[in-house]
């Protein structure tokens, strides 16, 4: 009885059928698909997109050269060199962040006391030439002080769960 | 106005007559063709939950014209060790006698380009002549995945041409004519009188192979992406290409078509015989409820969606598994129905064979 049930559910294309079914339903159902460059989907304060250099209100930078960040780095990332300054402070004379090798994990971010290299919202970009994924300390910081107000702002909604 | 154009027509030699009449057919099926790939896109995204292509022109329906663009713009690149000769007719092979088929389609009572009395045989002939193509593709490109897909694809068509030609058998036992306007003329009368119902099985045997013949999902082990790359058109490119992918929507519409044809009626009305006939006389509506083309576009286009929504839908077959299907399974059910078909037959039985 078994057997005789079974063949007439393959020989009448049962599961088949059964599969057009679930392809039907999904084919009527309604799309959810994100037109991409037209609209967007919201963004968390805590997105991890192109690193900024960041800097005090008084036009300080904060990075006070510690490579923490260089040293947390899982993918090593960053190369710092540092000296010291006329007034006496350590600073950063070379602060690379190579993107390619980047995994946008965020632990720069964690690690740095100062609140100095953070990741922005920014994700879209791109690079025409060889050596541009090179984030250097001056470009870092041009990112920093173009976006610090949403820099800020995502840094004051993110505050309590921190 | 159409009269004056129908004698205008009338009125030129018969070898204009021809040619005009292959232009009316071919270049509504090449637009056709074009857009059917743009509606297989669009129907597995839906399937995928997706929306498919929407960027080129308006809701994207300019997409298969940037496609074409495209491919005609590229290379056509001739692997070093291949046959040259075979390797560029292959493709003409392919899509001639996908075209060459749509000769003997009646699209409205009488309006096929040659009225042929053997016409399905021509048909079954030209259906199968296909093959020839891809196994010379496959052949002449000299490469190790694309002769493994033609392989495939020869011992798999072979099998399915027997399950199909005895499909075909059914339709001419019940219909007594190898004429195809007269096939669906036999189907006239009502819904009822179709060959869907009596032949049943014919239908869905018929349907299944004629997936296999044009290649399809769940049947393309002879383009099988996974395990060969794509079959036998793995080294061409360009228009080449573009001739293959043409060909084998040319077909897949044409065995759309000649289900329609064959076993749901092509241009009859399924109205006729149930509303009663003065309806037919109204002004618009009784010219659409009417018999027509448009009825055979619409029922070509159910199993265009049909093939469309298998692809969406089915894993592709084990190679073993399409070899059971047809020889044991699809073959001895058009052997059995056409015993019983031969016994209703000889006992005039029902509206169908009386």
């Amino acid at each position: 009885m078994k057997a005789v049930r079974r063949f007439f559910k393959s020989f009448l294309f049962f599961e088949l059928l059964l599969g057009l079914r679930l392809t039907g339903r999904y084919l009527l159902s309604r799309k959810f698909t994100v037109q991409y460059p037209d609209e967007k989907t919201p963004m968390s304060p805590r997105f991890r997109g192109l690193h900024a250099l960041r800097r005090y209100p008084n036009g300080e930078e904060r990075c006070i050269a510690c490579k923490l960040c260089e040293a947390v780095c899982p993918a090593l990332a960053i190369t710092i060199d540092s000296e010291e300054r006329d007034d006496g402070t350590r600073r950063t004379t070379r602060y690379d962040i190579d993107l390619f090798k980047c995994i946008f994990c965020g632990f720069c971010e964690e690690a740095c006391p100062v609140d100095s290299i953070v990741e922005t919202h920014i994700f879209e970009y791109h690079f025409e030439n060889r050596g541009e994924q090179i984030m250097t300390k001056d470009k870092l910081l041009a990112i920093g002080d173009r976006f610090e107000k949403e820099i800020a702002q995502a840094r004051a909604v993110d505050a309590p769960y921190r | 106005m159409f009269d004056w154009m129908m004698n205008l027509f009338y009125s030129l030699p018969t070898v204009m007559q021809i040619l005009i009449g292959i232009q009316l057919i071919v270049i509504p099926l090449m637009l056709a063709v074009a857009y059917t790939t743009f509606a297989e896109r669009k129907v597995i995204g839906y399937a995928h939950v997706r929306v498919g292509p929407n960027r080129v022109g308006p809701r994207g329906w300019l997409q298969p014209i940037a496609d074409a663009l495209k491919l005609l713009t590229k290379e056509v690149i001739l692997p070093t060790n291949a046959n040259r000769f075979l390797f560029l007719s292959a493709p003409v092979l392919t899509i001639a006698p996908a075209l060459a088929a749509w000769a003997v389609v009646p699209f409205f009572e009488g309006g096929a380009l040659a009225d042929v009395n053997a016409g399905l045989l021509y048909l079954l002939a030209l259906t199968s002549l296909g093959v020839y193509g891809i196994i010379i593709a496959g052949w002449a490109s000299n490469s190790k995945y694309a002769l493994l897909g033609s392989l495939r694809s020869a011992a798999q068509l072979v099998s399915y041409e027997i399950a199909m030609g005895f499909a075909l058998v059914g339709v001419l036992m019940a219909a007594g004519t190898l004429n195809v306007g007269g096939i669906i003329e036999a189907q006239s009368g009502s819904m009822y009188h179709w060959f869907l119902l009596p032949l049943l099985p014919m239908f869905f045997v018929y349907f299944i192979s004629g997936i296999a013949e044009t290649n399809r999902a769940p049947f393309d082990v002879a383009e099988g992406e996974s395990e060969i790359v794509a079959g036998f058109h793995v080294e061409y490119s360009g228009m080449a290409f573009a001739v293959f992918f043409l060909a084998e929507y040319a077909n897949m519409i044409l065995i759309s078509a000649l289900t329609a044809i064959l076993f749901l009626g092509g241009w009859l009305s399924p109205f006729q015989g149930i509303l009663p006939a003065a309806v037919f006389d109204w002004p618009v509506i009784g010219s659409l409820l009417d018999h027509g083309i448009h009825w055979f576009l619409f029922k070509t286009a159910v199993f265009l969606f049909a093939f469309l929504w298998f692809r969406a839908t089915f894993p592709r077959y084990r190679y073993d598994q399409i070899m059971r299907l047809g020889w044991k399974v699809l073959i001895p059910v058009t052997i059995v129905w056409l015993f019983v078909e031969g016994v209703l037959v000889a006992f005039n039985v029902g509206p169908w064979f009386a």
